[in-house]
């Protein structure tokens, strides 16, 4: 360890100072986000720094119907979960196994998928979006009573989702049971486990964590993905609190007021702000570990 | 070492005989069976079908079940792209600007949040530094509200009246009696060039500055991460041997940070690349197209012009594009390689 000098006081005020001004920096749009969701005046846009009244009629607001769609914010909600959750622990259950034989067995065709799976990897999700959209639309009956487009569904858009997401999940997880010795393997298979036994009883327990924190990745873009829901989906009882979100900004927001506008940004932030804090130092580890790996 | 060996030694699979070869191979195929059946149709199947659209015309009369298929037109939509023939559909295309503007987009981020990133992150872990639990706190807020939320507070952050940056500015301002008009800045309108001779729209600078808010704690949390790992006897020796601060500073802390920046910058730059949605919430491209990226281009030529074969040609570009940039920063991390235990 070093030895825990003291800084010097003049140090210690200049460096208080630089430190002040970037929190400042970091907090005012933070703020005035937080000071403008609780204007009290129903006008569209507000004048001053700090509204002069405060009161919660933006999150009332938004918390009935935050667009001019006939949606609840429960419903934009239930969607955005579903979509999250569901891509999320789909790529993760699937994307496991194969993570495992990556990072376990050299075989002959090892480095050709590992560098499919690296390749698709770096598309942007939206560099693939015309053919999805073109491929799922041709997806689609109507019986008269239901009509159904695979494409115009919430389960068409997750399958887009996946095809980015199973990539990511599959790279991610890879990267952390490279970690794991392989001496526990072998020394359990001496003594007689099957593969699936090692796999099961294991290499999942020990790779839990890692599991958790791809997980969440995948859950963070599914929440906040916007550019394939926003091409695919077209009845407003699919739509996601990302959609409503653009929805209130901008040229779609017709008289929505900013107050709302704010309140629903926080809305929005709040699930996946908390459990971030509460994984930081993983999933940065996990995110360069991404790119590496 | 070559992978060949490394790998083939922990299969677990002791003896090379022939029975447990072919379960050895009946496991691979197994495991990996779900993830490539899934992949091999909406990953790998989508891809090649979008080399084949591209070298057609595919439209909004191509969508429907019954519909014809797209006639073809070989490269045509590629040399649209290249020589500027598609700005006859979509005004103002020009698609050297889009690259430059793209790569320099993606440059001066990368740049200024490493060095900002590192510079901090040495700031704050400051042995004796007060309140630092505080300021690492407050610096990571940045990083966990979603990009999306991100893009449209700054978006209304640079209104030209309502904004909290213009507001900001004319509060300052007053304090030196400057009238606030002359804070009535039009961030993502204004088509005159703040810096004349630089070919970037004041929306550039609009976008930088969000984006450097946005991107520098992740930089910070990596490198305090580094930091922190660096062994304190290494200070020591160096004190010992006559090092002043700034000797200690390029001979230990940089080249100990260099592990765990390169990786950083890697990720910083495939994702600044395409960064879509700051771009399409804030500046939305504007003005005249000039602050658009690739990824938003493509968005817009299926979502707005609803060309589909040319939005097809251009992802494929994108994808080469991408693959240049990622074989580039390969060489350096070497990828591919399956971790040594």
């Amino acid at each position: 360890m070093h030895d825990e000098k003291r800084l010097p006081l003049g140090k210690q005020l200049l460096y208080q100072l630089l430190c002040l001004l970037i929190a400042a920096i970091v907090l005012y749009p933070i703020l005035w986000v937080v000071a403008i969701s609780f204007d009290a005046r129903d006008i569209q846009r507000p004048t001053e720094l700090i509204p002069p009244e405060f009161s919660l009629q933006a999150y009332q607001r938004v918390l009935t119907q935050p667009t001019s769609n006939p949606v609840s914010f429960l419903t934009l909600a239930k969607n955005s979960l579903l979509l999250a959750s569901g891509v999320a622990l789909f790529s993760v259950l699937i994307g496991v196994s194969a993570a495992y034989i990556f990072s376990r067995f050299d075989f002959r065709l090892r480095k050709v998928l590992m560098v499919a799976v690296l390749g698709v990897l770096m598309m942007p999700s939206i560099a693939t979006i015309a053919p999805l959209f073109v491929l799922l639309n041709k997806i689609s009956f109507n019986t008269g009573e239901i009509q159904f487009n695979l494409r115009n569904s919430l389960l068409g858009v997750g399958m887009a989702m996946i095809s980015g997401a199973l990539p990511f999940a599959i790279w991610n997880l890879k990267g952390y049971l490279d970690t794991i010795p392989k001496d526990l393997a072998e020394a359990a298979m001496i003594d007689g486990a099957s593969f699936n036994q090692v796999f099961i009883r294991i290499i999942l327990p020990l790779a839990r964590p890692a599991l958790a924190v791809t997980f969440f990745l995948g859950f963070l873009t599914g929440w906040t993905e916007f550019a394939i829901s926003w091409q695919f989906l077209t009845n407003p009882q699919d739509f996601t609190l990302s959609m409503a979100l653009w929805n209130m900004t901008g040229q779609y927001s017709g008289d929505t007021p900013w107050s709302a506008f704010a309140a629903m940004a926080l809305m929005l932030s709040l699930p996946v702000a908390l459990v971030y804090l509460a994984f930081q130092r993983q999933i940065v580890s996990g995110l360069t570990m991404g790119s590496v790996k | 070492m070559s992978t060949t060996t490394k790998t083939l030694r922990g299969t677990g699979y002791g003896s090379q005989s022939k029975t447990s070869q072919i379960g050895q191979t009946r496991t691979i195929i197994l495991y990996l069976l779900p993830a490539f059946l899934v992949m091999s149709i909406i990953t790998f199947y989508p891809l090649f079908y979008q080399l084949w659209m591209s070298t057609t015309d595919f439209g909004v009369a191509n969508l429907r079940q019954t519909a014809p298929p797209p006639d073809s037109v070989g490269l045509e939509n590629y040399i649209d792209i290249f020589t500027g023939g598609l700005a006859a559909k979509v005004p103002k295309f020009d698609f050297v600007y889009l690259i430059g503007f793209n790569l320099w987009w993606t440059f001066s981020n990368v740049v200024i949040h490493v060095a900002l990133g590192v510079a901090i992150a040495l700031l704050v872990n400051q042995k004796g530094l007060w309140f630092k639990s505080v300021y690492r706190a407050i610096y990571v807020l940045p990083i966990i509200l979603p990009t999306l939320v991100v893009a449209t507070v700054w978006r209304n952050m640079f209104d030209p009246a309502s904004g909290a940056l213009n507001l900001g500015l004319a509060q300052i301002g007053s304090l030196f009696n400057i009238p606030p008009e002359t804070f009535a800045i039009r961030w993502f309108d204004q088509i005159d060039r703040p810096i004349a001779w630089l070919p970037l729209p004041l929306s550039y600078f609009a976008l930088l500055i969000t984006n450097v808010w946005l991107g520098w704690p992740f930089m910070t949390i990596v490198a305090t991460a580094a930091l922190q790992s660096i062994p304190g006897d290494l200070y020591e020796a160096a004190k010992i041997d006559g090092a002043n601060s700034p000797q200690q500073f390029w001979n230990i802390t940089l080249p100990m940070l260099r592990p765990a920046m390169v990786p950083a910058t890697v990720y910083g730059i495939i994702t600044t690349f395409n960064l879509f949605n700051l771009i399409y919430f804030t500046s939305r491209g504007g003005p005249l197209r000039q602050t658009e990226i690739m990824v938003s281009t493509a968005y817009r030529l299926v979502n707005e012009q609803r060309l589909y074969g040319v939005a097809a040609a251009f992802c494929v570009m994108i994808f080469f594009i991408l693959l240049g940039l990622t074989l580039l920063t390969n060489r350096i991390t070497r990828a591919t390689e399956s971790y040594d235990a």
